[in-house]
């Protein structure tokens, strides 16, 4: 059951948050275009266009992996901010509240997707600046891919939260999970260029997929993904549910 | 015609076990708690208290035994038993980035408040906790005091049957404390609601209707503040002499009661105090360095009980550093 008051609350929270705190939004949004300019466009002179590329510059290349990347940190972000609500003891009131666990987890889940998938679109904005061309179709396309990706992301915070209590983990999940994702997910490089055990492993990686999709939604036809864009879908959508599920079950659990 | 009083009990808790591995937090406890009152769980740090909190507000399993609340299982009925309970924990559960009022608009949608209820009682709340000026203000630039009472206000707004305050005085200072609880005794007859509250401190356990003594995981006592210190049966006399062992046997001959020593004084109940005070200097003469005599408080209902002081002071402090070491890290961990 959902009770939809509780999941509208915990979206409001966090989005009248996200407006309060400058600093997490700048930071989120100056990441990727770090990334994007200083990563990219010196990798620019060393990559040739020839090179597996399918004849799209390096920069413009990255430009799906750096929307996935903006994805990643800011809907991870959001979720395990449950972590501070347990160290700080919000989660307490939450959860003692007459609310079903699968509605704070919705909520939790949604909160990460909204948030995102605003520095999401902030980012893709500046496609015109990277000589990228995207047509109205592929501007929606890329849109509901970034939501479909960042619930994937927020839920699967989620369930990383639930095993975490204290603030002190952070650098732990950020340097053992969240970087390596993002590294291993095709957004630097293509899978396909990848070893094979690493190939094996991007291809665990939830991320992958949502940065395969953005691929074929922002570069319309030229064949730089490593997936079908139905296939990319797909696991988009099974994970999103495997991760919820997960969740509300770990939410569920009592000590 | 005649009215029967008939007690109700709205809280109901039987051979409750918790156990945390090979720690046993709560060893196999029952009482009641009557509608309209204030039940206090009064006992040293680490005595169960905010465990047993945990499994009558449904965040705990029990190991065994059970708890209820107006009939619905702890354990099994949780949302049940959620939508008839407030709660004011122990570490404060605020969202500090957040301001007072929306706090409480938060815990209104949690908990489904009519929309037309809304604003009405979040004004009434913040008017009845003095801080309707201070609504719109963030939380963390409040002190302790008014964040214990913005928290007390937050736990009325969705009109729960019993309100549970894991030592809401924790940490405050003592005239903070004084006025804290002067507005807790108003709530049973103000809001229609049980009260059942936690604390370490003797004194304040005396705003209890009852009180249950709660010692490493073990009601030791139940009854109310009256019927515990009648227990002690009198006065509490503490004698100090330059010989203890001489003076414990002689007092022991003359009164034939126990005599026990704590800290390297004698004390001694079930006497009249004041007219034993001239016979105990008579039998111990010049040995005698100090003699004082207490009515009789619940610190002595523990000590008897226990055979221990209750130092409160130490537990306050340790918990309230800790506190603030978290305040710290949470400013400095974020930024
Ligand atoms: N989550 C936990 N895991 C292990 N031990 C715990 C946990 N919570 C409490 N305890 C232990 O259970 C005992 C009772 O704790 P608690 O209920 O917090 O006491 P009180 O509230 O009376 O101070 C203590 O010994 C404490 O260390
Ligand atoms: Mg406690």
């Amino acid at each position: 059951m959902i009770e939809v008051n509780a999941v509208y609350v915990l979206v409001a929270r966090e989005f009248k948050k996200f407006i309060r705190e400058r600093s997490r939004l700048i930071s989120t949004i100056a990441r990727p275009l770090i990334w994007l300019f200083l990563v990219g466009g010196g990798m620019s002179k060393l990559v040739s266009p020839g090179m597996g590329l399918m004849g799209v510059s390096y920069i413009q290349f990255i430009f799906p992996g750096i929307l996935g990347m903006t994805i990643l940190f800011s809907a991870i972000f959001s979720s395990i901010s449950i972590i501070w609500d347990k160290e700080f003891g919000l989660m307490k009131e939450i959860l003692v509240a007459p609310v079903s666990r699968f509605s704070i987890v919705a909520g939790k889940a949604l909160s990460g997707t909204i948030v995102s998938v605003i520095q999401a679109v902030i980012i893709l904005a500046l496609f015109p600046f990277l000589g990228i061309r995207i047509g109205a179709t592929g501007i929606i396309e890329t849109i509901l891919v970034c939501t479909l990706l960042s619930f994937c992301i927020a839920s699967l915070g989620i369930v990383i939260a639930t095993f975490y209590d204290n603030f002190e983990s952070f650098s732990v999940i950020m340097n053992f999970i969240v970087m390596p994702m993002f590294f291993l997910s095709g957004a630097m490089y293509p899978v396909k260029m990848l070893p094979q055990i690493l190939k094996l492993v991007a291809r665990l990686n939830p991320l992958t997929y949502g940065i395969d999709a953005l691929k074929h939604t922002v570069f319309e036809g030229a064949g730089i993904f490593d997936f079908s864009l139905v296939t990319d879908v797909c696991v988009l959508l099974a994970t999103s549910v495997v991760f919820v599920g997960v969740a509300g079950t770990l939410f569920e659990r009592k000590k | 015609m005649v009215h029967f009083y008939m007690p109700v009990p709205i809280i109901k808790v039987q051979n409750l076990i918790k156990k945390y591995g090979n720690l046993t937090a709560v060893s196999d406890i029952s009482f009641e708690v009557e509608q309209g009152t204030i039940f206090g769980f009064l006992g040293p740090n680490g005595a169960g208290k905010t465990t047993t909190i945990g499994i009558l507000c449904t965040l705990l399993a029990p190991t065994s035994g059970s708890a209820s609340i107006f009939g619905h299982d702890c354990a099994r009925e949780s949302s049940e038993v959620r939508k008839s309970i407030g709660i004011v924990f122990q570490d404060t559960t605020l969202d500090k980035d957040l301001t007072a009022r929306e706090n409480l608009v938060f815990h209104a949608y949690l908990y489904d408040v009519k929309k037309s209820e809304r604003d009405r009682r979040i004004n009434e709340a913040l008017t009845f906790v003095g801080l309707y000026d201070r609504g719109d203000d963030l939380v963390k630039k409040f002190s302790g005091g008014m964040k214990r009472r913005l928290e007390v206000a937050r736990g009325l707004i969705h009109r729960p049957k019993v309100l549970f305050l894991d030592e809401p005085t924790l940490g405050l200072d003592p005239q903070t404390r004084a006025n804290l609880w002067d507005f807790i005794v108003e709530l049973p007859r103000r809001h229609n609601v049980t009260i059942f509250m936690t604390t370490h401190y003797m004194d304040e356990a005396e705003v209890c209707d009852r009180i249950a003594i709660i010692d490493r995981g073990k009601i030791i006592t139940i009854g109310t503040p009256e019927e515990l210190k009648k227990t002690i049966g009198g006065d509490v006399i503490y004698v100090k002499t330059s010989d203890n062992r001489r003076a414990k046997s002689e007092i022991e001959k003359l009164f034939r009661v126990e005599v026990s020593e704590q800290d390297g004084e004698l004390f001694l109940t079930s006497l009249k105090g004041d007219a034993c005070i001239p016979e105990i200097i008579r039998a111990l003469g010049d040995s005698v360095l100090s003699v004082r005599l207490q009515r009789p408080t619940l610190n002595d209902v523990f000590l008897k009980m226990t055979g221990r002081e209750m130092r409160s002071e130490d537990v306050s402090s340790g918990d309230t550093l800790k506190a603030e070491v978290r305040t710290y890290r949470r400013h400095h961990d974020r930024s």
